[in-house]
């Protein structure tokens, strides 16, 4: 077992147990749920709706060098400046050379996974440079020290109790349990570091080729703000954000919306094509776009996975799964949790690290029925279950279904098994959940079914 | 090589691999003949008057304040209101047909933000007046861009953002907004184009709803 499927394990064991945890979970996504459910019911047709997203995504993904190429030339041609990633080390490198050149004393960032996943703020700090989060939800808990806990909502996890203890303890803030004073506190400490900071770091969540232009979903305004104000604007975003077309956002814009939070439309979708261009009157005079790989090629490669790509980071499937419900989104240790987390996770960083995520599920189907570009996600954790074992078989587990085989095909040995079990069930069950149960895994916090005094051939035999 | 040519050269080599269809979900399905965003989204009534009040229905909705006028002077005099309510000390604004004739009318000190302006100035200002280049009735979000809308801060840095519409800018979905984009813009978009639907909002601290999380925290739709 890998040290991270160790954690894995041990983390959720405690999350299952954690009660607090999963009232608030519970109310956080029980409002989310209606929401959502209202916002599909006023689609004429949700179904073709996923269909057509799907063909979308699938023709930008399979012609991604193509537009690719637009994109960036795109960009070029209005004075952006386009930068290409292989790794998160060279993106990294990339934003880290800007930053210095620009002597820059303070950087703001909006809500980018794709920064998460690069460790961006650990390598600005690490060189010397203050980096602060400003969607309310990240800026909560980069003040904890921690990474964002859903992709969508990153302090789901926290009462307003425990936030405004935090603010009280980092901003001098005085204690709140008034949702609106805790936001406007934050708004207040972030204005002015928006008013002073010299680069404005954002992600995107779609990049048009036809016209080179990224759009960046929000509901705040900080992202607004990030690439309205400083001087530099640099946006980090995964080469698989593509959309062949302008109007494609047409219906992007408002899936995202009813998957990601239950919302008609968020409340800012902005396009940036450029830099200021002459003539205008605000807006950064220097614009840097990062486009990333980071092992994205390679599930580019997995043509059976390769729909994995079209994933929107809506979270839909992370908010209908039994799993993440349960041990929760920081259990995963992984940039991107969830469904889509534990498909992808094994390509980024590695699969037989990484393989646990896919066998924490219970393959009930929720996500791939819920995904809005119809992403077949939970035959893909079947697919890394099938490919984990092909390439690393477990030597004991390859035994035992050589036993049961060898055992099963055989009549005689097979009854003589199951007198074995009716004698020793009452046996395991002195030892039931102990380090002396051979089914200990399984029977910690569940029960055998008993076996049957008589088995079904058994009572054919003797019946009349 | 360069990392652009080592990126596109690894997904032409990925790409040779040919996916299973879109949308198959491990089934094998039938074909869907071509379609287009505008049969499976939100329905739209085909009338002004359908679609008007669906935009009424939606601003309302998002908590914006969203008011029909049948003359400029009806429309100046409830701005000339907001400011007495609100006590508006200063106004940044934009240069435009409506905001020209509006601005004025105030007689408080104006921040133009069409010219090169003071970043500092805007964020002690008390609201910002912007055009816009559409009313969507679909959702009930207003397009604004940088060059139709004052530049890049004025629609977001001040606490309230009033826009000024015209009854002929509204339109009925967000692929007739793409379309209209597209006629007026294509030659030479834009650097920023925003379709803001409601004031600035957050649900970061128990999915619970605040107003005005970092933009302005009042949406005001004057539309003529």
């Amino acid at each position: 077992m890998s040290t991270f499927a160790a954690q894995f394990l041990k983390q959720a064991r405690v999350m299952a147990g954690d009660l607090r945890h999963r009232q608030i979970i519970r109310t956080a996504l029980g409002n989310y749920e209606l929401a959502r459910d209202q916002g599909r019911a006023a689609f004429q047709d949700w179904q073709g709706a996923r269909q057509l997203a799907a063909e979308t995504k699938w023709e930008a993904i399979n012609h991604l060098d193509h537009y690719l190429e637009q994109f960036a030339s795109k960009l070029e041609t209005r004075g952006t400046k386009v930068h290409w990633a292989s790794t998160g080390e060279q993106a990294r490198e990339i934003i880290l050379q800007i930053v210095r050149d620009k002597k820059a004393k303070s950087v703001i960032k909006s809500k980018a996974m794709t920064a998460e996943e690069i460790h961006l703020n650990a390598a600005l700090e690490a060189a010397g440079f203050n980096v602060v989060e400003n969607d309310l939800g990240e800026f909560i808990v980069q003040l904890r020290h921690e990474a964002p806990y859903h992709i969508v909502f990153p302090s789901m996890h926290l009462t307003r109790d425990e936030i405004s203890g935090l603010f009280e303890r980092e901003l001098g803030s005085a204690p709140t349990n008034d949702p609106e004073e805790l936001t406007m506190i934050a708004r207040r400490v972030l204005r002015k570091k928006f008013l002073t900071a010299d680069i404005g770091i954002t992600g995107a969540n779609f990049a048009i080729a036809e016209t080179g232009m990224i759009s960046i979903t929000e509901n705040e305004g900080n992202a607004r703000l990030t690439a309205a104000l400083p001087k530099t604007m640099i946006s980090l975003l995964g080469i698989e954000k593509i959309l062949p077309q302008l109007e494609d956002l047409a219906l992007f814009l408002p899936m995202l919306a009813t998957m990601g939070t239950g919302q008609v439309l968020t409340c800012y979708n902005t396009l940036y094509g450029g830099p200021r261009q002459p003539g205008e009157s605000d807006g950064p005079e220097e614009w840097h776009v990062v486009l990333l790989d980071n092992h994205r090629t390679e599930l580019l490669a997995d043509a059976e996975q390769r729909d994995a790509l079209g994933c929107i980071r809506c979270g839909a499937c992370l908010n209908v799964c039994p799993i993440f419900r349960n041990v929760g989104g920081h259990t995963y240790s992984t940039t991107y949790s969830g469904p889509i987390g534990s498909v992808i996770t094994p390509h980024l960083r590695g699969l037989q690290d990484w393989k646990h995520l896919s066998n924490a599920s219970s393959l009930c189907g929720a996500c791939t029925e819920t995904c809005p570009v119809k992403i077949d996600l939970h035959h893909h954790l079947l697919q890394n279950r099938r490919n984990a074992s092909a390439a690393q078989p477990a030597f004991f587990e390859r035994l035992a279904y050589k036993v049961f085989g060898f055992v099963a095909n055989r009549p005689a040995l097979w009854s003589i098994a199951k007198k074995f079990g009716r004698w020793g069930q009452p046996l395991q069950n002195l030892v039931k959940g102990t380090t002396l149960d051979p089914a200990k895994s399984w029977t910690q916090t569940r029960d055998l079914p008993q076996l049957a005094g008589e088995s079904f051939k058994d009572w054919w035999r003797n019946r009349k | 090589m360069s990392e652009r040519e080592n990126i596109l050269g690894r997904i032409r080599e990925a790409l040779r691999a040919p996916a299973p269809p879109p949308g198959s979900q491990g089934h094998a399905s039938a074909p869907t003949p071509a379609s287009t965003p505008r049969m499976w989204l939100p329905k739209v009534g085909e009338s002004f008057d359908e679609q008007l009040a669906l935009f009424t229905k939606n601003a309302a909705g998002l908590k914006a304040d969203f008011q029909m006028f049948n003359s400029a002077e009806e429309m100046h005099q409830a701005l000339v209101r907001s400011r007495d309510t609100e006590g508006w000390q200063r106004v940044a604004g934009q240069s435009g047909d409506l905001a020209n004739a509006i601005c004025p009318v105030l007689n408080l000190p104006l921040l133009r933000t069409d010219k090169a302006y003071d970043v500092n100035e805007l964020e002690a200002c008390d609201v910002g007046i912007s055009e816009c280049d559409a009313l969507i009735a679909q959702t009930g979000s207003v397009l604004v861009t940088n060059r139709s809308a004052g530049g890049r801060a004025l629609s977001v840095l001040p606490p309230h953002h009033v826009v000024l519409a015209q009854r002929e800018q509204l339109v009925a979905d967000l692929p007739a907004a793409f379309e209209l984009l597209k006629l007026k813009y294509a030659s030479n978009y834009p650097s920023m184009i925003s379709f803001i639907t409601g004031p600035s909002r957050t649900g970061d601290i128990e999915r619970i709803l605040v107003l005005g999380a970092h933009g302005p925290k009042r949406l005001t739709i004057f539309c003529l």
